[in-house]
């Protein structure tokens, strides 16, 4: 069996034993927390993302209620935002059934000032396929909920049980063609991000 | 999909070097790529703390892999995952197989994986009557022109826009003479998206697998692993044995150095952590050896594993940039495809250690600190050793060496070699001196130093 043969022969031919790093320094290095906020943004709105600081969720629905057409399908995670489909509501669906969904809105407690990226599990999501099918995603964060850097953000998640977890900087883009950068290839093509004060 | 070819490096980097204002568009990008990336690691004080451990985390993870690989095993099971094991390519591409042909399955979406264009998996599959898209924008166009990547990050960075114009012409119905990116990205999102939605498997590679918990990660600006994996009923991962980490945590280090090294982007679009299947559906994955044990064993060799696949010593390297991706003739091109493919057949690949000027950019960029130009210039001793470097190389060799060594041939090869650039420079300014080519030989001096010092001390005796 090609298990045991793999195993064997790596046992084999590994080298003796070496230690894992200090991964201490480096946390402590990069806990700089002066104005998360405003690094996020700057670093978010280069990636190609639409970032706005807002007070309320008034204010958010305003945005969308501005950048969408009426009618369009729009699935929302938040409660706070109960105007469209519940995420919670169709989660069992068949991913197909969101093909045609124009906006998909979600939380978040974890961003990351670093690079901009967004950390949303399975459960944040309702449906996997919903930040990446949709034709736009936003997502809500509150100001409080930014760490400097990745190495923060594991400390963060630590030994959180998800089925599904990743983390978003942007829209869906590519620069295969002749190193042009063109946003929206396969999935959104825009983020918007909600910043709650 | 792949060409078999017999030519080697340098015949295969003269047929690139034809068109030489391509070639220098080529060369001008990928330093363009370089360069993005050093601004991005200036832009971190803690950057060579970075590298340092993420090299440190490799040599652990390589001096325990055994355990990890069974840790990784037992997690990623217990997680509802399903594990296969594959010693080489053939048991890779039959185990893939056996599971669409199981499920009545004929066409597949497929995600970049650098691992499956070493198992020349889409062949084998459309000799089996299956289907295969690659989904990434850039090995899609590659594919459809019926070519491999030439590079592991930028599949298609030796294209032009009017040429990649012309295929979606061809294939995907865009207008004739089309051939701004916008467009032609949109053409390829609308291809696409109807492959997302009526493919029942997916494949994708793997960048990294935690054995801690048993999850792993793919990284994507596009967003067409998940598009693939998510609407998919099964989701086939293919992982070469060195993709192992060994704790979540340390992804915070992998993460950050990525897509800097890669891009210059401070973290790709989407980093995807798969840890269990989503209700309905599978996940299996397929860790391949594939002569990655043996490399383990080679002790000047075995630091290539530690590679995370940036791409940044291949945007580096001088002889990458100016002779392209497609003359190493192996699915991982540039400085570490050199020494990697070696190690999978010696004969096949003993020209590619000596594509290469050993100026060792491609390990001073290296975010796992792999030493690839010393491991360059080791491979070249062992090829040399066990008979497989060219016959006119050695031969030369072995008359530079006997030169060299006495003084009276030095003198006369010296004298010789002046009297010839002098009086019959037709003699080596011709297509039979590779030296010539795409360069002007120096003029000659009308005597050696030896010759002028010997004179000078005559003149100030007398």
């Amino acid at each position: 069996m090609s298990r045991e043969k793999i195993l064997a022969a790596v046992k084999f031919n590994q080298p003796a034993a070496l230690p894992l790093p200090d991964m201490e320094v480096l946390n402590t290095l990069t806990d700089v927390r002066t104005d998360l906020v405003s690094k996020y943004k700057t670093i978010a709105t280069a990636g190609g993302s639409f970032v706005y600081e807002v007070n309320g969720f008034d204010e958010i629905k305003a945005i969308i209620n501005n950048e969408f057409k009426p009618g369009v399908k729009i699935i929302s995670a938040l409660d706070e935002l109960s105007d469209y489909i519940y995420a919670e509501t169709v989660k069992h669906e068949d991913g197909h059934n969101f093909a045609d969904v124009e906006l998909t809105v979600l939380r978040t407690q974890l961003g990351v000032a670093e690079n901009g990226a967004l950390w949303l599990t399975e459960k944040d999501m309702g449906s996997r396929v919903l930040p990446f099918i949709a034709q736009h995603l936003a997502v809500v964060i509150g100001k409080d909920n930014f760490v400097p850097t990745m190495a923060q953000a594991y400390q963060v998640i630590g030994a959180a049980d998800y089925g599904y977890g990743a983390f978003i900087s942007g829209p869906s883009k590519t620069a295969d063609i002749e190193q042009s950068l063109v946003i929206g290839a396969h999935g959104p093509r825009s983020l918007s991000v909600f910043i709650l004060s | 999909m792949s060409t078999t070819t017999t030519k080697d490096h340098p015949h295969l980097a003269a047929d690139f070097n034809r068109d030489e204002p391509r070639v220098n568009w080529h060369d001008e990008t990928l330093w363009w790529v370089r360069a993005k990336r050093d601004i991005a690691a200036h832009k971190l004080p803690e950057w060579e703390l970075l590298r340092e451990t993420a090299s440190q985390i490799k040599f652990n993870v390589l001096s325990n892999l055994s355990t990890y690989l069974e840790q990784f095993e037992a997690n990623a099971t217990k997680n509802g995952i399903i594990v296969h094991w594959a010693a080489d390519a053939a048991e890779h591409n039959q185990i893939v197989h056996s599971l669409l042909e199981q499920r009545g399955i004929t066409k597949m979406v497929k995600s970049k994986s650098m691992l499956t264009e070493e198992c020349h998996l889409n062949d084998y599959l459309k000799d089996q009557g299956i289907d295969v898209i690659d989904s990434d924008l850039g090995e899609r166009i590659v594919q459809l022109a019926n070519e491999p990547p030439s590079h592991i990050v930028l599949p298609c960075i030796h294209k032009k826009k009017e040429e990649i114009g012309d295929i979606f012409h061809e294939h995907l119905g865009s207008a004739k003479g089309e051939s701004d990116p916008k467009i032609l990205t949109e053409t390829a999102r609308q291809h696409l998206r109807e492959v997302f939605l009526t493919r029942r498997a997916a494949l994708t590679g793997v960048n990294f697998a935690v054995a801690e918990t048993g999850e792993f990660v793919i990284c994507t600006n596009e967003g067409n692993a998940d598009m693939g994996a998510h609407l998919a009923e099964i989701h086939i991962a293919s992982m070469g044995i060195e993709k192992l980490i060994p704790e979540r945590k340390h992804l915070g280090v992998f993460l950050r150095l990525l897509t800097r090294s890669a891009t210059g982007q401070p973290i790709t679009t989407y980093s995807s952590h798969f840890s269990k299947p989503q209700d309905g559906s599978e996940i299996h994955i397929v860790i391949v050896d594939n002569g990655r044990s043996i490399q383990l064993g080679r002790e000047e060799f075995r630091n290539s594993l530690k590679c995370i696949r940036c791409g940044a010593c291949m945007n580096t390297c001088p002889v990458y940039r100016k002779s392209g991706g497609h003359s190493y003739h192996t699915a991982v091109a540039g400085p570490i495809g050199s020494i990697l493919a070696p190690n999978l057949d010696m004969k096949k690949y003993a020209d590619l250690p000596f594509a290469s000027t050993l100026c060792g950019s491609c390990s001073n960029v290296c975010p796992v600190k792999i030493d690839i130009h010393d491991q360059l210039y080791k491979w070249r001793q062992v090829i040399v050793k066990e008979g497989y470097s060219p016959k006119a190389k050695t031969m030369a060799m072995k008359a530079m060496a006997l030169t060299l060594a006495s003084p009276a041939l030095y003198r006369m090869g010296g004298k010789t070699g002046r009297l010839v650039f002098k009086y019959a420079p037709f003699a080596v300014n011709n297509k039979l001196n590779p030296w010539y080519n795409q360069r002007e030989m120096p003029k000659a001096p009308d005597e050696s130093f030896g010759e002028w010092y010997a004179k000078r001390k005559g003149a100030k005796n007398s």
